[in-house]
């Protein structure tokens, strides 16, 4: 089916059009491939693509029951030179999170300089304590990172928001990918995507790096919250492509500061902890009593050294929306570069003047409580009820350290499938970064979120949002151009069409 | 290995074992439940719930209330969906150790169920009952296919005997303790899926004795009880961390070696008058040997709650 141009009223940045009919270079190629199909066709994709989601149990909980995430058939496509300016930016701001974790747990020298008030970190609540002076065998305390990215109307990527907590999600690039390469074969002979297999084995290897010194064979695990945990899919996809165990918190023991899980052949060292258990939640002894599925005495195991807890305990500081606004200075601060890229035009609303302004046309911005997550307690302006609004006003005067504003940007559309048909819809971007204490290396794409009512701005799982596999591809790809017979003469799928080891599953015969 | 993971792969056994055995159980009544004018209704539901050691109270019972319960229940864990639901939990537990195949396999079964129940609700049960083990055939394939034969492995094939053995022991009870309502010796055989055996092994169709024995005592039938117990001991010594020349006085094997040991030694031809003691040796052998590998080897401590001293 053709895929046509559909402007958007927000004036967002349409990421397969340039205008009518003037597809962006890089998408060429896809649109000639989806132009063969019948939207009966691409419909019963689309249900293959869902049935060998519900079938492998690749699902997220919400609200007490297992759901697939959708995958939508459209890929999202990024040239390999555009990617390779982003994944410089994501791994600079990496390295300028780090060194700031380290500052803010540690010397302090950004305070002493006067670039960031002290009031800043200690108002925080996601600043740990406990975590001050744990300084990890590498200096590594984001092992891993999603930091959020979303394309303005200027198509410029900006950033969303800092993920060094547990990022998750990275399980969906990898499943989506199979899932594609299963179903839809024939877009991955004509276009070269980059792998994203290699993700589990640079986790390991970043974890491995990251063990004790004095540990000889270090034993790796993946703790989770268990099964009833909305990732606990992507806890398992981890531990099984790394061959490590999954655990979970009774399966631990703490005694003299050292770690063990309980096997049936005795206890057994634990050195290196890749946790999806939230700090509040990791060590009864330290955060909240109330924790069954924690392990007391957990971070004092951290501090004496005997095994790691990655990602670090605290990182949450550096998640901040306030501490947010400063991560431009970090980059210049600690690394003397720099930013490769831009924060979102975000105002600080604890300096009076500021908030006044604020205040005065509250529907013109977008507020975000400072320690949300999954696009908890986003308060989108203009389309925010009066009672709304003025409920935010209040909250804001009460605690003004507990919101940033900003601008409101419409997030770039992609045509994708609903119904019967190709529609724009609102994406964002995930990309996963690892941190191995050497490299910060980035895996190719990411997961490209998509709210899926139209209109919707909000991408979360949580509120309903699918994704799209998220392509690198060659920008060779696009010199050969010229070699992309227009659609009307490309030979159709079936019949006579050379593919063999393109199936068509219920459609066979449409043509 | 994880003792968590040991656990839940033991009851996946278990649990796969049971949902297959009682489709097999289940099976052999339903002829009389469902097709035979004859036969006493509620007599006969007693006689299924009795013998799947469900407590029922004392009013009339009828056939569809028992197959809801005994068969589609997915809430009681000893019908047969509440058993494919429970192994499916602890695959959910143990994803990561168990091969992906298995659990696809697992996966479709129970997201398969509901439909598979209400075309039983039209064409009867036999459909939902015939579905069931031919998962569970599959199920045990690809567990010995798909999974490499370590401990894991023989935790599952362990709680497999086990159930194999308590369930094998409740089939011969429904002879035991209710005669007339309880299917035929054939039935029987029939629903262990032995009835070619037997016929090729003796030519007496009629004997008791003889199909109680094919049931306890036979030596290469894989559903007899002293087949599933002698591999029920290999596994439990092969799991043994270390080799040792005198024994450790491991009560899971000594509650086996016990049952071994009466069934070796008792003379086949008065095999039926022994039966009912017998059986209930079994049963509480069963019961005795997962208590001693829970203790020993599925060890964890019970979640510990902090309450903060006030004032501090």
């Amino acid at each position: 089916m053709a895929v046509k141009f559909e402007s958007d009223a927000s004036g967002a940045w349409n990421e397969m059009f340039s205008a009518p009919g003037q597809a962006r270079p890089v998408y060429e190629r896809l649109l000639a491939d989806l132009d063969a199909y019948q939207p009966q066709e691409l419909r019963a994709r689309s249900e293959q693509l869902s049935r060998t989601f519900i079938d492998r149990g690749v699902t997220f909980a919400h609200s007490g029951e297992e759901r697939p995430f959708p995958l939508d058939l459209v890929p999202r496509i990024l040239g390999a030179l555009e990617w390779d300016r982003l994944a410089r930016g994501i791994a600079q701001r990496v390295r300028a999170l780090e060194a700031f974790l380290a500052d803010v747990y540690g010397a302090g020298r950004i305070f002493d300089e006067g670039l960031m008030p002290r009031s800043v970190i200690t108002s925080s609540p996601h600043y740990c304590r406990p975590a001050f002076g744990i300084s990890p065998p590498n200096d590594v305390r984001i092992a891993v990172a999603g930091i959020d990215l979303i394309r303005d109307e200027h198509g410029n990527f900006c950033v969303l928001e800092d993920n060094v907590r547990i990022p998750s999600g990275v399980s969906y690039v990898i499943e989506n990918r199979r899932a594609m390469t299963q179903a839809f074969s024939s877009l991955f002979s004509d276009h070269r995507v980059h792998p994203v297999d290699s993700y589990p084995s640079r986790l390991f290897a970043a974890l491995l790096a990251a063990a004790p010194r004095k540990a000889v064979d270090p034993v790796i695990v993946v703790l989770s919250p268990g099964v009833h945990n909305a990732a606990y899919f992507e806890h398992v996809l981890l531990a099984r492509m790394m061959g490590v165990e999954l655990v979970e918190g009774r399966d631990l023991v703490c005694r003299s500061n050292h770690v063990y899980m309980r096997t049936t052949n005795g206890e057994r060292a634990v050195h290196v902890i890749y946790r999806r258990v939230d700090d509040d939640w990791l060590d009864p002894l330290q955060f909240r009593p109330d924790s069954v599925i924690g392990v007391a005495g957990l971070v004092n195991a951290a501090r004496a050294g005997n095994v790691v807890i990655s990602n670090g305990i605290g990182n949450g500081v550096a998640d901040d929306k306030l501490v947010y606004t400063y991560v431009p200075e970090f980059i210049r601060f600690y690394l003397g570069e720099k930013p490769l890229l831009d924060n979102i035009e975000t105002h600080r609303l604890e300096d009076a003047a500021v908030r006044e302004a604020v205040l005065a046309s509250l529907a013109d911005y977008v507020l975000k409580p400072v320690d949300g997550s999954g696009g908890k307690g986003i308060v989108i302006g203009p389309q925010a009820t009066k009672t709304e609004l003025k409920a935010l006003r209040k909250a804001i005067a009460a605690a003004p350290r507990n919101f940033i504003a900003q601008r409101p940007v419409a997030l770039s559309t992609h045509p994708t499938f609903v119904g019967d048909s190709l529609a724009p819809r609102h994406i964002d971007l995930r990309p996963f970064a690892v941190n191995d204490g050497s490299d910060v290396w980035v895996l190719p794409g990411g997961l490209t979120r998509v709210a899926l009512g139209e209109g919707e701005l909000i991408v979360n799982s949580s509120r309903g949002g699918g994704s799209k596999d998220t392509w690198v591809i060659n920008d060779e790809a696009v010199a050969f151009r010229g070699a992309v017979p227009p659609a009307s003469s490309r030979p159709r799928r079936h019949g006579a069409a050379p593919r063999q080891n393109d199936e068509f599953v219920g459609a066979g015969d449409e043509q | 290995m994880l003792s968590r993971l040991a656990e839940s792969l033991f009851w996946i056994g278990r649990y796969i074992e049971r949902a297959d055995d009682t489709a097999r159980i289940v099976d052999s009544y339903v002829h009389r439940m469902v097709e035979d004018p004859f036969n006493d209704e509620s007599a006969t539901c007693r006689s299924l719930y009795s013998i799947l050691g469900i407590e029922v109270g004392p009013e009339r019972l009828n056939t569809a209330e028992t197959l809801q319960t005994i068969v589609y229940d997915i809430d009681n864990p000893n019908s047969i969906a509440g058993a494919l639901n429970g192994a499916y939990e602890n695959a959910r537990r143990s994803r990561d150790y168990i091969s992906s195949e298995m659990w696809v396999a697992l996966n479709t079964t129970r997201n398969e169920l509901p439909k598979r129940e209400s075309r039983a609700r039209n064409f009867g049960p036999s459909t939902y009952l015939g579905y069931v083990r031919e998962r569970a055939a599959l199920l045990a394939g690809l567990t010995d296919a798909t999974l490499s034969h370590d401990d894991g492995w023989r935790f599952l094939v362990l709680g497999r005997n086990l159930e194999r053995i308590d369930m094998t022991a409740r089939l011969l009870r429904g002879r035991v303790v209710s005669d007339e309502n309880a299917p035929d010796w054939m039935a029987f055989l029939r629903a262990s899926g032995a009835m070619e055996a037997f016929m090729r092994n003796t030519r007496e169709v009629d004997d008791a004795n003889g199909v109680a024995a094919f049931l306890m005592l036979d030596r290469l039938f894989p559903r007899s009880v002293l087949y599933s117990l002698n591999l029920a001991d290999e596994c439990l010594v092969e799991i043994q961390p270390v080799s040792q020349r005198i024994s450790s006085g491991d009560p899971a094997r000594q509650a086996l070696a016990r049952a071994r040991g009466m069934l070796e030694f008792i003379d086949p031809r008065q095999l039926i008058e022994q039966l009912p003691e017998l059986l209930e040796m079994l049963e509480s052998t069963c019961f005795r040997i997962t208590d001693a590998v829970t203790d020993r080897y599925f060890r964890h401590e019970e979640a510990v709650a902090w309450i903060i001293e006030e004032g501090l």
